[in-house]
């Protein structure tokens, strides 16, 4: 008797204590004892798994700083912003693959903004019951298909077409992976652009029809424009998508460490960072210069995709807010 | 004097900035109806949520004073709010049975408190639902959906599922609003009977029906008790100007 | 131009654009399982690759994958359910919560590849665990997180406030109302949110690059410390690094590949519309 009292009396206690711990309950006692000391345990590991996740962000990131951090006392700066990623040969200019990101990332958000927004807006807007009903679950589908598969279906159709149609001497160019790219950035466009056109007020699209504004008109001036904001959110999500995606892109962009300035680098190869990361890991010596190199790739890719996501991260958080989720 | 089974002791609540409650202090005998009423927003509703703790659940509010059910006050830290929810039983404006049969509905609270004897169990499970007046409405599927009831039925199986943890004390918060006048008059008559063994708090949801229960009543406007008397006389003789206009259609 | 033709024209567009989306999709579904019927036997499914990977088949890379995506469901549910139900259930407004949510939004967008070196600098050689199954499944775990969370969160908040109350009401603790009620109530969405998951984490092959996924190794693995086959590593391989390899087996493969994601789709799929239908609120 005399333990199991005890038992209680430490869990309530440091039940108390923990609930201390997070600020906007000081205020309030809490609930006494009474709960079981298996309720306790649950309750507590329920708490400590919830941080957790803060915990697993910390921990990349360390580990990522950890490994990657050495490469800048190792590399002259000059060297490691230069334009040439030549390791073998001690060259690690990351600008090359920095800008073959962008430039792959930018051109398939080009594709895939208006084809995203106006399937959202037809799925919504236009098309009868059972097309949404067959085009939703196709999407969704598209969304689950690995990125290995979709590489590999673009090596072996789509990289062939562009080179044919195009007439360029290989078909694995930075348009070939902006097409993949833009075609994995798409379910989640649509669908948060979905969102963002729900979200119109009934009443703004009213007012557009009782004016006599044709159902088109009232699409393409009132509710497109009303979702903006939403829009722009669904292009962020994309292009953080975009920029971190590596199978598909590492096997159709033909992987060449130049620089992508002119317009018709779009039919050239390109190489993106996280291309080079995958292609490289393998074949370098623990420790060395060229593994530094690598996992300071990987803090740029962790802090552009950290840097893109909270910013719509707190589009979201906002929509929100003036939504009243709770 | 009357022993009191709850006494309210100059209760102070805020929601925030707003206060609901302004220095209320009142005693409910055992066995009887109180009856709390007024306009929307007077507090009874809080006070009658404040009896049974349900309020902890509210973030950002803050009470003083204290509320004593059988002398011993119910915000003490060592009491233990899922057994003193257990004493103090509460239904809703809204019937909102649990999702599952009507048997798992009235069973939920025992399963809570730990009961495993099947026996009695199902004692309790009938007894509950005769004192809810609902017994021989639906004796023959207790294990049909709790959802597939009438709402006049809904409500009357919320009142069974209290009573199954045969609570000392029964709160209502206008249990009978979203229900026609012949549901409503079998909650009501079901009250009389359910007096002999709890003690009834109910927030009416009409004037006619505080009259017609009520074995005292408290009348709340904008956070203050101006008058808490005997049924009898309250709603026949108010003494306050405020509460007599309240009663007679004046206002609210 | 007469406003009608113009809307004539605009839904045209909206028409072709919404075609130009799914068309594709159903070219590669397609082709992959006409070219991949062709390869796939009981043979291929069944038997180890030999001559150069070129014949047999590919059963330890199946084996593999599913090994991966047990081990990932493993590690990674009871550390998602319960971070949900914290979220959901306990977690007030503060500035721990908001970083909790910022963190998880945080590791939904960081790059796969990007787990993968995190895997290799934590498990595989900090932890000094080796290129093996149990490094890939943790990394795999971490990557899977966010998905299974903010699936289950919506799930769990979908259950309305009103029956925790009626829960509490009758004496339940906060934890009872959880078990009793909204864990019941909210199980499809959460199954539905594992197994979206546990699908990414099946077709991944950046986060295992490093951390166990094997080139060539025809047998099965005896313990958490072994490497395995993967299948989308393997059809990376197969289509990249190995010359002269038959067309038919790298669409075998990837119609293998695609079949088991594709399934995990259409149960999570039937799961949440089943249960939709048969809710009673």
């Amino acid at each position: 008797m005399g333990a199991r009292h005890l038992s209680l009396n430490w869990a309530s206690s440091l039940s108390s204590k923990i609930a201390g711990l997070v600020p906007g309950r000081k205020g309030k006692p809490p609930p006494p004892a009474g709960r079981s000391y298996v309720e306790f345990l649950i309750e507590s590991s329920i708490r400590v798994l919830g941080f957790s996740t803060i915990g697993f962000v910390l921990l990349i990131f360390f580990f990522l700083l950890r490994e990657g951090l050495p490469i800048f006392r190792e590399v002259a700066p000059a060297n490691l912003f230069g334009t040439r990623w030549y390791p073998t040969f001690d060259l690690f200019g990351t600008l090359p693959l920095i800008i073959g990101s962008a430039y792959v990332t930018v051109a398939s958000i080009a594709i895939a903004l208006p084809l995203g927004v106006a399937t959202a807006v037809f799925i919504r807007e236009v098309a009868p019951h059972w097309t949404r009903e067959v085009l939703k679950p196709l999407i969704e589908v598209l969304a689950g298909i690995p990125s290995v598969v979709l590489g590999f279906f673009g090596m072996h159709v789509l990289a062939p077409l562009v080179r044919t149609t195009m007439d360029v001497p290989t078909g694995l160019t930075a348009f070939t992976g902006a097409v993949l790219l833009a075609y994995m950035a798409l379910p989640t466009i649509i669908s948060v652009a979905e969102d963002a056109i729900d979200t119109v007020p009934r009443s703004y699209r009213d007012a557009a029809l009782a004016m006599g504004a044709t159902h088109w008109q009232t699409i393409w001036r009132v509710v497109v424009p009303a979702a903006r904001s939403g829009i722009a959110t669904a292009v962020m999500l994309g292009m953080g998508r975009a920029i971190g995606e590596t199978m598909a892109v590492m096997m159709v962009t033909g992987n060449a460490a130049r620089m992508p300035i002119s317009l018709n680098s779009l039919f050239m190869p390109v190489r993106t960072m996280t291309a080079t990361v995958a292609a490289e890991m393998g074949e370098v010596a623990n420790g060395s210069v060229h593994y530094h190199s690598l996992f300071g790739i990987g803090i740029i890719l962790f802090i552009l995709t950290f840097l893109i996501n909270i910013v719509a991260a707190t589009a979201i958080f906002k929509k929100r807010h003036r939504g009243g989720l709770r | 004097m009357v022993e009191k089974k709850v006494s309210a002791e100059n209760i102070n609540y805020f929601y925030g900035g707003n206060q609901a409650l302004r220095d209320v202090s009142l005693g409910v005998p055992a066995h009887s109806v109180t009856v709390f009423f007024g306009p929307a927003g007077g507090g009874k509703t809080t006070l009658l949520r404040l009896i049974n703790r349900l309020n902890d659940m509210v973030e950002n509010t803050r009470m003083t004073g204290r509320i004593l059910l059988d002398n011993k006050n119910i915000y003490d830290e060592d009491v233990d709010v899922a057994i003193l929810r257990r004493r103090v039983g509460m239904v809703f404006a809204l019937p909102l049975p649990l999702p599952g049969t009507i048997r798992e509905n009235v069973t939920y609270g025992l399963k809570l408190a730990g009961m495993r004897d099947g026996h009695r169990i199902a004692e309790i499970l009938e007894k509950s639902l005769v004192q809810a007046a609902i017994w021989d409405e639906i004796k023959d599927r207790l294990d049909s959906p709790a959802s597939s009831l009438s709402g006049g039925q809904q409500q009357r199986l919320c009142i069974a599922r209290s009573l199954a943890l045969e609570p000392e004390v029964l709160l209502l918060d206008e249990p009978t609003s979203g229900l026609d006048p012949i549901s409503t008059r079998k909650v009501e008559d079901s009250l009389q009977e359910l007096k002999q063994l709890y003690t009834i708090i109910i927030v009416p949801h009409s004037i006619q029906q505080a009259a017609r229960v009520a074995d005292q009543a408290a009348f709340f406007l904008m956070g203050d008790l101006i008058e808490y008397r005997p049924g009898t006389e309250i709603f026949t003789t108010p003494r306050d100007k405020r509460t007599e206009d309240y009663i007679t259609g004046r206002f609210g | 131009m007469d406003r009608y033709v113009k809307q004539r024209m605009g839904f045209a567009f909206l028409t072709a654009c919404a075609i130009a989306v799914v068309a594709p999709i159903l070219v590669v579904i397609g082709l992959i399982f006409i070219e991949g019927a062709k390869a796939v036997s009981l043979e291929f499914i069944s038997a180890v690759p030999y001559g150069g990977m070129k014949e047999g088949g590919i059963f330890p890379a199946i084996v593999g994958t599913l090994i991966l995506t047990v081990g990932t469901a493993l590690a990674s549910i009871p550390v998602g359910v319960a971070g949900t139900i914290y979220l959901a259930e306990y977690a007030r407004d503060t500035w721990m919560t908001r970083a909790i949510r910022l963190a998880i939004v945080n590791l939904a967008g960081i790059p796969s590849i990007v787990y993968g070196l995190f895997g290799l600098g934590m498990f595989v050689l900090f932890l000094h665990m080796g290129t093996s199954i149990l490094a890939g499944v943790l990394t795999l775990a971490i990557m899977t997180l966010p998905v299974i969370i903010s699936t289950s969160e919506e799930a769990l908040r979908a259950v309305p406030m009103e029956f925790r109350t009626v829960s509490a009401s009758l004496g339940g603790t906060r934890w009872q109302g959880i078990r009793y009620i909204v864990l019941p109530q909210a199980m499809p969405g959460i199954i539905t949110g594992i197994i979206l998951g546990l699908l990414r984490a099946a077709g991944e092959t950046a986060p295992i690059l490093f951390t166990v996924a094997a080139f060539y190794l025809p047998q099965l693995p005896r313990s958490p410390f072994d490497q395995v086959m993967a299948l989308p590593y393997h059809l990376y391989v197969i289509s990249t690094q190995v010359p002269g390899m038959p067309m038919s087996v790298q669409y075998g493969t990837a119609l293998v590949l695609l079949i088991l994601v594709l399934s995990m789709n259409l149960i999570a799929t039937v799961i949440r519309s089943y249960f939709r239908r048969r809710r009673q609120w």
